[in-house]
């Protein structure tokens, strides 16, 4: 069975998912996320699709629940890179992928990932460093 | 059967595991492209049957799927057959439902598949298994 | 059938003893109505061929221009309908190409009276109405086609999917929008967000006399897929019969941020974008 890989780029966790998952390939990435947020303690997860020619139900569950989980464990998921083929298709299929943030790229999920921390330590110091993490 | 000649061999996958689901995904995308389907129909009928591909994995006990491209007067396009030899369904309009499902799923599969596709029929008697008829015309 | 065979004999015969004279008639009728829009030496070829082809035709025995005889005087009618169609004429000079012949004969066959004239004239007119219906079909045929190409190339034209900003496009719709065309545009616009980066799209449809539920669906659908891509939806610019037949229609709109004008939804991504910049003043100061 494949294995997807996971990167760490500083505080954030990469998954770049280029191969066609098998539904036990994804529910393996599922739980291999969960031990390395826990095993490095990093703040973000990406999970970038850019490659992935289709989301199906299952698919779009496992994103749901990673989300979910990662949250649980006090990191911020973001999917990016989702082509409109796929969006214009889930719309159809009647898939909403609730709770889950997105961006087009992983820049800008990057960014996505450092504005939400940047709102928590916004929430606990004040207004003051907002200037630092919110640049773009 | 509904009108149309079947263009070239069909070809068959039996769907035995989790790695026959990620095979028919790629048997139903060559046959999509060599159908010139646009690329966000061939998006929609290769989604509809990896749902109904795990469905005959999951609730059928494994089948087979078999693919054609089939051709009418005006246009072409690509039918999927999905078989089992399981349990059968109940009650179709239920399963049907958005949100109904038996195996812990989102419950889309059956209902969010038929919405992919242009032509949807389905067949099922229970104890003696399903059968699966859906098709994608190009534009 | 619009004739018997010797009727149809008697007219290739009467058609090919005054040949010259007859062309020379027809043309000179066509070329009348035409008003000049069609040079000389082209019209002669044309009646020359029609002609020509009538005699084939009537050699052979037509009886029915829908008849298998009637093939190559079917494709010479075809040809030169659809020339006429493509040059721009009305069908009414297309047909009167055709019934011209009308005048011809009678003018020929009042001169050399024999006994059943009246009957062959009412027997080769028959066969005329015939030709001059198939010549406005054909007419008609071709140009619904080149009205079908045109809505094509005007599709391709008429949704513009432009960078407006840094990071927001905008798509200004203009004229009606029927299911295809919305797909379109929803597939194009998505795409350019990939392309270009840009999480905001203005979707401006002042330019859009009417909506129904098929379209609205498809404005729904593309925003919800824009969101699912990471990307943030205006639309802006709704009529006031467009807001009012959305709620008669019960189509919900939900969270989906509207705005009056192009320039409002734009003042709006910018505000959303330049919270940021408006921070970097306040820490430079």
């Amino acid at each position: 069975m494949e294995r997807v890989p996971i990167l760490k780029i500083g505080d954030i966790l990469l998954v770049s998912i280029q191969v066609d998952m098998s539904d036990q390939t994804a529910v393996q990435l599922q739980e291999d996320l969960a031990e390395r947020i826990v095993a490095t303690g990093c703040h973000g997860v990406i999970i970038d699709i850019t490659a992935l020619d289709i989301v199906d139900s299952f698919v779009g569950r496992m994103l749901s629940t990673i989300a979910s989980i990662s949250k649980v464990l006090d990191a911020e998921t973001v999917v990016v890179g989702m082509r409109p083929a796929v969006a214009i298709t889930l719309v159809e299929l009647g898939l909403s992928l609730n709770g889950i943030r997105t961006a087009l790229n992983v820049e800008r999920g990057m960014e996505l990932v450092a504005a939400a921390r940047g709102d928590e330590w916004d929430e606990v110091d004040g207004d003051e460093d907002v200037e630092t993490t919110a640049t773009t | 059967m509904t009108a149309g000649v079947d263009l070239g061999r069909p070809q068959a996958q039996a769907i035995r595991s989790d790695e026959d689901v990620v095979r028919v995904r790629q048997l139903v995308r060559t046959f999509a492209v060599s159908a010139r389907l646009s690329l966000v129909d061939q998006t929609k009928l290769v989604t509809a049957a990896s749902e109904l591909a795990r469905n005959t994995l999951v609730y059928g006990g494994g089948g087979s799927a078999e693919v054609t491209v089939v051709e009418d007067d005006r246009r072409r396009g690509v039918r999927i057959v999905f078989a089992d030899s399981g349990p059968g369904i109940p009650d179709i309009d239920l399963a049907l439902t958005d949100g109904y499902t038996t195996g812990g799923g989102l419950g889309l599969g059956l209902s969010g598949a038929r919405r992919l596709v242009d032509d949807f029929d389905i067949w099922t008697t229970v104890g003696e298994g399903t059968r699966i008829t859906v098709t994608k015309w190009s534009r | 059938m619009a004739l018997s065979a010797e009727e149809s004999g008697r007219l290739a015969r009467l058609l090919s003893e005054h040949g010259e004279r007859l062309t020379r008639r027809w043309t000179e009728i066509v070329a009348t109505s035409l008003r000049g829009r069609l040079s000389q030496a082209e019209l002669a070829r044309q009646v020359q061929e029609l002609h020509r082809s009538m005699i084939d035709a009537g050699e052979n025995g037509l009886t029915d221009l829908s008849s298998e005889q009637g093939g190559e005087l079917r494709a010479v009618l075809a040809e030169l309908s659809r020339g006429r169609a493509r040059q721009g004429f009305t069908a009414t000079e297309t047909a009167i190409s055709v019934y011209a012949l009308k005048d011809v004969l009678l003018e020929l066959m009042e001169e050399n009276h024999e006994g059943s004239a009246l009957r062959d004239f009412v027997a080769f007119s028959g066969l005329i109405d015939q030709m001059g219906l198939f010549t406005f079909e054909t007419y008609t045929r071709t140009r619904e086609s080149l009205i079908a190409d045109q809505a094509e190339q005007l599709l391709e034209l008429s949704t513009p999917v432009v960078k407006i900003w840094e990071g927001v496009v905008a798509v200004p719709l203009v004229g009606t929008l029927d299911s295809a065309r919305a797909q379109v545009v929803m597939e194009r616009l998505l795409q350019t967000l990939v392309d270009t980066g840009s999480p905001y799209a203005i979707i401006d449809i002042t330019g859009v006399p009417a909506v129904d539920t098929q379209v609205a669906q498809h404005i729904l659908k593309t925003v919800v897929a824009a969101r699912l891509m990471g990307a943030d939806c205006i639309i802006s610019g709704i009529r006031p019969q467009i807001a009012q037949t959305i709620v008669a229609l019960g189509i919900e709109f939900g969270d989906i941020a509207t705005k009056a004008s192009l320039a409002d939804a734009l003042r709006q991504v910018l505000r959303l974008t330049g919270v940021e910049t408006r921070r970097h003043q306040r820490r430079e100061s």
